[in-house]
């Protein structure tokens, strides 16, 4: 078995939420918005995040790329933790770890050509790198994402939104990173150009070599992409499983609800499912229910779910789920 | 007799960069009690439409044709008659409920208004009458959450609100302009339960806006696909789904991955959405299209009906566009 690339253990990120109109000295409330979330990601594989909002699914993104601080636990990058790095180690894992997030237009500055964004990191990182040769690069690497190499003096506010995404992917490959965090790329595009950026995405992640984490809302989209799928509910990891298992035949209530309620396009199947629709919604993350956190919205859910949180069981075939109810449904049963 | 007939419907925003034409000659029919769905992309006019035909488009839009209701074109109408229209006969709901409520009043307060305005009930009745309204979306604790303001709900009791204040006067037809796009699965599939219940309940026909294919397959009864600014396909879901007659929902639909398929690469539509205010003489579509013929992007094809009911504009054969 090869050594992840990445490996999460047991990270948490807490929040400090003040109240309005408290007093200074009233101790700020906890927001756990990641809650002791442990996988690992293999070289070369995408691993998929879903989840609602408020999940936790951007806050667990940011904090892999250290943006965000993390209250506990380990980030292992290539097998060197996050936190202990030297301010010279961070540089370099800086440059391994890209990301590319959701509103492609608000992510480039409007002020800077194309051919300035996308050369940017590389003149942070390579500052002696020849003019010539930072735009050969952006020239050859603007081709490889689908944009005319002629384009590089224009500004962001001349693209399209499909475009200024290629651009942002462009910018995030240009260092040649190991790992790739997609941050709800497609999310805000139109159906005909998210399909393109997803191909894209994937045949970079082909060529490139690159491990990708992507996180989206559409389950459809994540499935097709992703090899494995870690499904979060309140900063807790439910289930984790490869893409097929997970949304043919969820194990963990949550996910069983999540995947029934993704429509599929076809009217025959589409009326035919059986539909777990789960009521209510998302507790607030400042006061998360006791034990198991979906247990206040869970079909399954009895009096001993509020006592410990139920610990991540393993079924085998990397398949875990967080459930001592688990039951594997065929959640796709009367489409088939 | 058809609900809402809308008959050769252009719609022009003056812009500095010239005139846009968002809405290129659309023609359709609602029955009493139906479901439409018009699908489309960002720019395709399929919002505008539903503007236009509720009076509310921006200042510098105008359009023209006809909207027919009840025998009246609701195009030209004053903001009077339109008032009375949008109260008890259509009703809107809209993609993002934060922004359509009044942040500063209460719910019972923008609940009871209507009605006040509309059926000139006393406060205390509408009041009651928004409750019960509030019960009906199944909004939980109504007699007491009505007294909140819309900050202290979240998105999808906020969407329920919104179908609640659409539904005060019982309209016969109400348009949902994206009305889940804002929302999470669950709860888009929360809110898509309730509008099917609501018209079964109500025999409300409900105009479906939006780009979710999935969310069509599920509810709509008929499918109407736009691309810019005009149809470029009608028929019953079914149909439309199971045997796309025109390039671009073939296009659409192979697009899309689907949670029940190991989809191999996706299949895509080369290009960008159109620019609105240079759309070629031809079909709108021409420019993205793989089946371009010469005459595609000169000559605009007709909407034609065929035996079956449905309608497509496109050059290609039906033959041709189905193998």
């Amino acid at each position: 078995m090869t050594a992840p690339i990445l490996s999460v253990k047991d990270l948490s990120v807490t929040f400090d939420v003040r109240q309005q109109g408290a007093w200074p000295w009233t101790p700020a409330r906890k927001l756990h918005a990641v809650n002791k979330v442990n996988f690992d990601l293999k070289p070369g594989e995408c691993l998929g995040v879903v989840g609602e909002s408020g999940s936790g699914k951007s806050t667990l993104a940011r904090a892999i790329v250290g943006t965000v601080p993390t209250s506990g636990g380990q980030i292992l990058v290539d097998g060197r933790d996050l936190a202990s790095m030297s301010p010279e180690e961070r540089r370099v894992h800086r440059r391994d770890v890209q990301m590319v997030f959701q509103d492609p237009l608000a992510a480039l500055n409007p002020r800077m050509t194309v051919g300035e964004i996308i050369a940017e990191p590389l003149i942070t990182h390579e500052p002696n790198t020849p003019r010539a040769e930072v735009k050969k690069r952006v020239s050859e690497l603007m081709e490889r994402v689908g944009l005319l190499p002629n384009l590089i003096n224009r500004y962001p506010h001349e693209f399209s939104g499909g475009q200024c995404q290629r651009i942002g992917i462009a910018r995030a490959l240009i260092l040649r990173p190991k790992l790739l965090i997609c941050d709800e790329p497609v999310s805000a595009l139109d159906v005909s150009v998210q399909a393109q950026v997803v191909n894209l995405l994937m045949e970079l992640q082909r060529d490139f070599g690159l491990s990708m984490i992507f996180i989206a809302h559409d389950l459809s989209v994540v499935k097709h992409i992703s090899d494995e799928i870690v499904v979060m509910y309140l900063g807790t990891v439910m289930e984790q499983a490869n893409a097929r298992t997970l949304t043919t035949k969820p194990s963990h209530p949550y996910s069983q609800a999540l995947i029934s309620a993704v429509p599929i396009p076809d009217p025959v199947l589409e009326r035919a499912r059986p539909r777990a629709v789960i009521e209510g919604e998302l507790p607030s993350p400042l006061n998360p229910p006791s034990g198991c956190v979906f247990r206040t919205r869970c079909p399954k859910a009895q009096a001993s779910c509020a006592g410990d949180r139920p610990a991540l069981l393993d079924l085998g075939n990397d398949h875990t789920v967080a459930c001592p109810f688990h039951e594997e449904v065929d959640v796709l049963a009367a489409a088939v | 007799m058809s609900l809402l007939e809308i008959k050769d419907l252009k719609v022009t925003f003056r812009t500095n960069d010239g005139p846009v034409n968002a809405v290129n000659g659309l023609s359709f029919t609602i029955d009493k009690g139906e479901t439409l769905a018009i699908v489309g992309e960002s720019g395709s006019g399929k919002s505008q439409t539903a503007f236009a035909a509720m009076g509310l488009l921006a200042q510098n839009g105008s359009a023209t044709g006809e909207v027919n209701w009840d025998g009246r074109n609701l195009i030209g109408l004053s903001q009077r008659q339109m008032n009375k229209v949008r109260s008890d006969q259509i009703a809107m709901i809209f993609q993002d409920p934060m922004t359509s409520l009044n942040p500063y009043m209460r719910i019972s307060d923008q609940m009871a208004e209507v009605l006040v305005q509309h059926k000139g009930m006393s406060k205390r009745d509408a009041i009651a009458e928004a409750t019960r309204m509030l019960d009906a979306v199944r909004i939980p604790d109504a007699a007491n959450r009505v007294r909140m303001y819309p900050h202290e709900f979240s998105g999808g009791m906020r969407q329920r609100v919104m179908i609640a204040m659409a539904l005060l006067c019982r309209p016969r037809l109400l348009i949902a302009d994206e009305p889940t796009t804002a929302l999470d699965v669950t709860v888009q599939a929360q809110i898509m339960q309730l509008l099917g219940d609501i018209r079964q309940e109500f025999g409300t026909a409900v105009i479906l806006i939006t780009h979710d294919l999935g969310v069509v397959a599920g509810f709509c009864d008929r499918t109407l696909v736009m691309y810019g600014g005009q149809i470029m396909e009608e028929g019953t879901t079914e149909e439309v789904f199971a045997q796309p007659r025109h390039p671009y929902t073939k296009g659409l639909l192979q697009a899309v991955p689907r949670l029940d398929r190991d989809d191999g690469d996706l299949q895509t539509i080369a290009g960008e959405p159109p620019d609105m205010s240079r759309l070629p003489a031809g079909c709108p579509f021409s420019p993205r299209c793989a089946t371009m013929l010469e005459q595609c992007p000169a000559v605009r094809p007709e909407l034609v009906t065929t035996s079956d009911g449905r309608r497509r504009a496109c050059h290609l054969s039906i033959e041709e566009v189905v193998q």
